[in-house]
């Protein structure tokens, strides 16, 4: 389905390094990603696998130790890895590239009122006068789902609740109508009721805007939720992408294989929870291989040497393990998570609480 | 597992407890309202609800922080809220012990593990001498799968999962009774999660622990916990145990922060409905609310007339459901 859409956002090979005390540190190892117009990617993977780098580089958000060592983003027809100033930035980030980030208590000023936060993105950015300004702003504020918006535009963060400031986050994020937006784990300081509300949120005004998005989370429960398209990041690669039912019906890479089985969800009173032994490599060092070898119980010897190359499980699904190599051993994935579907089918059946009348 | 707790040993007894808080002016806000129920021992009781629905401050009661303005809380049958001796205390404070959410700011980050592990043994002499101290270091420390080279490092030098660890080691170093774990994997990625609920697991059946574990994801609750109990605004209005509540959840707040958990599932997340919550389905006459036993065990919060309703609820359930 995504191959007859078009590509609104192309990254090649990006490589990203942080000095850091005189030391090098390689985060992103050579990602090449293309978003499909009005899709809904998710980066799914835990923390220091460079999710979050490796979209900043989209919005030239880097921390001022990083560069971009190597690859391009094409957008527009243009590489936004050659932009250096925020003067070169200004008609992209924000405008048509923007962000959610994940605490929205540090995202929004906290002397300044909502409102003013909201028209400065729109008199920046359209150029438009303060009265009419206002009145997008107060538009926006009513489809973000502040009720009695016209009032509450003069109030301060601390006069909302955390899931109304997300709202707000999310207001302005949308007020210049951009084409990108990157949401970097817009929910985890949320409650489950309050997260379920957002994500039904961003999705209805994505319909109706038709933007793209770009999940970033370690949630699987999220990425099942919201995601087209899913990529698994581990060690500033990603290792394995394809339509989110590949992922979770038929992963391929035993890194995938150990996050879906590590799910506290598909625990078995009594036994022991899967969990994945070891630590993420140091990414000061030079990486020999497959970066996930010497946490996996499956890894082969080749594993060890050589990094394997991206093998082609269906047209829109591709996977970065030897073991997908024709000369490698036959390996089913772990039982945990075979028929995970009626797994979860019969939980959930059982659990009652999704099938109430 | 049965429904017989009458011959279980109760270890905490929480008493028609309410919990205010001075606002400064004349109202005061109350923050848990007339919470009551037992913990038996060796068990792991699950207290899930959303921010502010209290039941960190719960928690926070039982470990004698937050005093309660009415009821009272019995630990092995004494009364361990309110006025106490020192001595007794002390008793408290060692055999309660507390793992928090978030080990990077729970941990004293210029103190060594060394250090931060054996505080509490620091504060109750509980060493024969140098050498028995640093054994006992080293045993919490392996037993929550750390090294004891470990211990001369600093907060900031381990990983998330190995930070929630040195937690674990340094409550578990008290040889505590009952544990109060705070959202203690709420800031832990997936693949740590499994080690930290693992380990709080073995810790369970090794020493026969006692666990109150607050969260408000309720998937992750449903593995780790024999009953739940679901708070709501200061309220508790649903306890079971776990299996049943997910099974059966009768309460409609229940059933809205049942239905509201993402599942790791793409096709059932396509048809999942997230059911908000509306207080005005429940039963407006004003008559008194109490908790109310709808089959062994299983309590719910509720006026006379619901629980006919729940009652007949329960057995329709039961018979589609077998």
């Amino acid at each position: 389905m995504a191959e007859n859409r078009n590509v609104i956002l192309s990254a090649k090979d990006i490589e990203v390094k942080f000095r850091v005390r005189d030391k090098y540190l390689t985060a992103i190892r050579g990602i090449s990603l293309d978003l499909y117009e009005g899709e809904t990617f998710a980066i799914v993977g835990e923390s220091g696998s460079g999710k979050s780098v490796f979209t900043k580089t989209f919005t030239g958000m880097l921390e001022s130790n990083g560069t971009i060592s190597q690859g391009s983003v094409m957008f527009h027809g243009k590489d936004l890895t050659k932009l250096k100033t925020d003067k070169d930035w200004e008609g992209i980030r924000g405008a048509k590239i923007s962000t959610i980030f994940q605490d929205p208590m540090t995202s929004l000023n906290p002397i300044r009122t909502i409102g003013s936060q909201i028209t400065e993105v729109i008199e920046k950015h359209q150029g438009v006068s303060k009265s009419e300004a206002k009145k997008q702003a107060i538009e926006m504020m009513e489809r973000v789902g502040i009720n009695n918006a016209a009032n509450r535009f003069d109030e301060y963060p601390f006069q909302y609740s955390g899931g109304m400031r997300q709202r707000i986050v999310i207001a302005i994020a949308l007020a210049c109508h951009p084409e990108i937006l990157i949401c970097d784990e817009p929910t985890t300081a949320l409650d489950v009721t309050i997260q379920s509300q957002i994500l039904q949120l961003i999705r209805d005004l994505q319909k109706e805007l038709g933007f793209t998005t770009l999940y970033i989370t370690h949630d699987l429960g999220v990425v099942a939720n919201v995601a087209d398209r899913v990529g698994v990041m581990y060690g500033g690669q990603i290792i394995e992408y394809g339509n989110v039912e590949e992922i979770f019906f038929d992963p391929k890479h035993p890194y995938t294989w150990a996050l879906l089985s590590s799910l506290p969800q598909l625990g078995v009173k009594g036994q022991d929870l899967y969990y994945i032994t070891g630590t993420p490599p140091s990414l000061y060092n030079q990486i020999k291989g497959d970066a996930f070898a010497p946490r996996n119980e499956h890894a082969l010897k080749v594993d060890f040497v050589q990094e394997p190359p991206f093998f082609k499980v269906s047209d829109t699904h591709y996977a970065k393990t030897w073991l997908l190599d024709p000369r490698a051993p036959k390996l089913e994935k772990p039982e945990v998570i075979q028929d995970l579907h009626e797994k979860i089918k019969k939980m959930t059946d059982k659990g009652g609480a999704f099938h109430v009348e | 597992m049965s429904n017989n707790y009458n011959d279980r040993e109760v270890i905490l007894s929480i008493k028609h407890v309410d919990i205010s808080f001075d606002t400064g002016g004349k109202k005061k806000f109350v923050a848990v309202k007339d919470a009551n129920f037992d913990i038996y021992k060796g068990e792991t009781f699950a207290l899930v609800g959303e921010s502010g629905s209290g039941k960190t401050t719960l928690g926070r009661a039982i470990m004698r922080i937050n005093p309660c303005s009415a009821g009272e809380i019995l630990f092995e049958g004494k009364r361990i809220s309110g006025n106490i001796s020192k001595e007794e205390d002390r008793n408290v404070v060692r055999n309660i012990q507390m793992i928090f959410q978030d080990p990077a700011a729970s941990l004293n980050e210029r103190a060594t593990i060394e250090y931060c592990v054996s505080e509490g043994l620091y504060n109750f002499h509980l060493y024969k001498d140098e050498n028995d101290r640093i054994a006992k270091v080293d045993q919490a420390l392996s037993s929550v799968g750390l090294l004891p080279e470990h211990k001369s490092r600093y907060p900031h030098e381990f990983s998330g999962g190995q930070r929630q660890r040195v937690g674990i080691a340094r409550a578990m170093i008290m040889e505590p009774k009952f544990i109060v774990a705070d959202e203690p994997i709420s800031a832990l990625d997936v693949s740590i999660r499994a080690q930290v609920l693992n380990l709080m697991n073995k810790f369970k059946e090794e020493k026969n622990l006692t666990y109150l574990f607050i969260a408000h994801d309720l998937s992750v609750v449903r593995f780790i916990s024999d009953r739940i109990a679901v708070i709501h605004l200061g309220e508790i209005v649903e306890i079971a145990e776990s299996e049943t509540l997910f099974k059966y959840p009768l309460h409609p707040y229940t059933t809205s922060l049942l239905s509201a958990v993402p599942m790791p599932d793409p096709l059932i997340e396509k048809t999942r409905k997230h059911l908000v919550y509306d207080p005005s389905v429940l039963d407006q006459s004003g008559a008194p609310r109490e908790m109310r036993e709808v089959r062994p065990g299983h309590f719910v919060h509720c006026t006379e007339k619901e629980f006919a309703d729940y009652c007949a609820k329960m057995d329709k359930l039961e018979q589609e459901k077998g």
